[in-house]
């Protein structure tokens, strides 16, 4: 093992983070949207160092025939990272982690699709991380929402995703890995910022009741930054299409 | 993959009759909306396990077994030992359970469970090495649904807890020449160092109405679930939304407040049972 297991500093006295932010910055974020061919709607996402691909196909005839359900669209959803996403191989095979998180951003997406439009049809989400650095299911439901958006499936609001956290003692917005690993409290949370309601919400640490609605409150303010940019890609993907044509 | 499940049909009249109640505030079972089932704790319930629980919860029946076992610390704690969650819906519980590996629903059980543990550091792992770098307990906990009523994370986090609060630590004989550890288990010499302890309080929302400690037909109508973990000093120490809906910031709120009231006296029921909550210091 060459990797130091040492906690580094992570906050400065002047109250910024270990690569310059403060507490309320998101890292530099990158959207495009339509980046693949072949799928039916697709993004790709980068929140810093993180790296995230999501491809969407269908609707179409959900296979096999007996999941499929009379009344609605089905959602098949999978979150994955490539072997050469993590400092160390990670093997492809699904991690309990991955197939964890295929459910909490299926979920996140569910209310989301209207999916009552398409019966016995499947919506198929798939989603693979390039690169880890902190954030994958956020920048993963992000880029997922997109590519729904992309694919022309008819949503009642784009969903999107962030992280907040505390990290030595400081509430802050989109952790990356390093605060991820050594700060004391990680809570990804996805929501439907138009609609105003919370689609994927889990804390992974320990907060005060007072640090919760604390971290709440910042996290929605990270939501709607993340939001507007989302819109911006979809048009800056469309506007661009038209002139083309 | 996660795929969109099928819902179970519950009776339609069924159906009805629980939200024609929810708009008068009561249960199909005569319960209020934000109280727990009856819960019924056995200790020591397996005698082959270090530390074991049965809890019923209403009807929900789940039992915990830990095992001791002596191996190797993960590369990054090597001064700690290693806790293992793992969750069993064995078909004799469900209709609905098929045999096999875990499913999805079974992984995020237990890793919800895992997370609260781990997180708040309910079990001081520090204190369960034996040869530093080298040689650690590993504590394997189990969860066995037995019986699915609705609501199988809090009777699971429950039984977890208490189990671990039983757990005797057997007899370990380190060889300093060869490194070897040698265990006698018909010999406990102590109790599971713990810091504090975790329980989770799961609500439910139905239409405008949050509810608690849902059962099996409450959990088939119900559009978004919330698990929050609860420490015994009242940090949130872990919160799971789960199901196909969303929540508003205001439910989300409710519901951690609704979980911090309930939760000590979940956490008292527990120390009534064990007569124990004693802790460790850091």
């Amino acid at each position: 093992m060459t990797k130091s297991y040492e906690k580094p500093k992570l906050m400065s006295e002047d109250g910024k983070r270990h690569d310059g932010r403060l507490p309320e910055d998101l890292r530099p974020i990158k959207m495009e949207v339509g980046i693949l061919k072949n799928a039916s709607g697709s993004a790709l996402v980068e929140y810093g160092g993180t790296k995230v691909i999501a491809a969407v196909y269908g609707p179409r005839e959900a296979q096999p025939k007996h999941i499929s359900i009379p009344t609605r669209a089905i959602i098949r959803c999978r979150y994955h990272m490539a072997p050469f996403s993590t400092h160390e191989r990670k093997s492809p095979a699904p991690s309990r982690r991955e197939i964890e998180l295929s459910k909490v951003i299926r979920e996140a997406l569910e209310p989301a699709i209207i999916s009552e439009l398409y019966p016995k049809a499947s919506i198929d989400v798939f989603i693979e991380v390039l690169n880890a650095d902190g954030g994958t299911r956020t920048a993963g439901v992000t880029a997922a929402a997109l590519a729904l958006a992309d694919a022309g499936i008819p949503m009642r609001d784009l969903v999107a995703g962030i992280a907040v956290g505390k990290v030595e003692g400081v509430l802050v917005l989109d952790l990356d890995e390093l605060e991820d690993m050594y700060g004391e409290a990680d809570m990804p949370i996805a929501a439907m910022p138009g609609k105003g309601v919370i689609t994927l919400l889990q804390l992974n640490g320990v907060l005060t009741p007072e640090e919760f609605e604390e971290a709440l409150q910042l996290a929605w303010k990270g939501l709607k930054k993340i939001y507007e940019l989302q819109k911006e890609a979809l048009k800056k993907r469309y506007t661009e299409l038209s002139i083309e044509s | 993959m996660s795929v969109t499940p099928q819902a179970e049909l519950i009776p339609k009249l069924k159906a009805d009759a629980i939200l024609r109640l929810l708009e008068r505030k009561e249960r199909i079972d005569k319960r209020g909306l934000e109280d727990f089932r009856p819960i019924e704790i056995i200790t020591n319930y397996i005698k082959n396990a270090e530390g074991s629980a049965y809890v019923k919860l209403g009807t929900t029946q789940v039992v915990v077994g830990v095992k001791l076992e002596v191996g190797s610390p993960y590369p990054d704690t090597p001064n700690e030992g290693v806790l293992i969650v793992n969750a069993e819906f064995v078909p004799l519980a469900s209709p609905s359970f098929e045999p096999g590996p875990p499913d999805e629903n079974a992984i995020e059980l237990a890793r919800v469970i895992d997370r609260s543990l781990r997180e708040y550091r309910a079990v001081d792992m520090k204190k369960l090495v034996l040869i530093p770098g080298k040689k650690v307990w590993l504590v394997w906990l189990d969860i066995y649904v037995l019986d699915h009523g609705g609501n199988l994370i809090d009777a699971s986090s429950i039984a977890a807890m208490a189990a671990l609060l039983v757990t005797k630590i057997p007899k370990a004989e380190v060889n300093k020449d060869t490194g070897e550890v040698t265990i006698d288990k018909t010999q406990y010499v102590a109790e599971l160092p713990i810091r504090g302890s975790v329980v989770t309080v799961t609500i439910g929302k139905i239409g405008n109405y949050l509810i608690i400690d849902p059962t099996y037909e409450e959990e088939q109508i119900i559009d978004t679930k919330v698990t929050i973990a609860v420490s015994s000093d009242g940090k949130i120490v872990g919160i799971q939304k789960s199901g196909m809906g969303d929540l508003t910031l205001n439910d989300v709120k409710k519901a951690v407040n609704i979980a911090l009231a309930k939760a000590p006296q979940i956490l008292q029921q527990i120390e009534n049972t064990v007569g124990r909550l004693k802790t460790t210091e850091n």
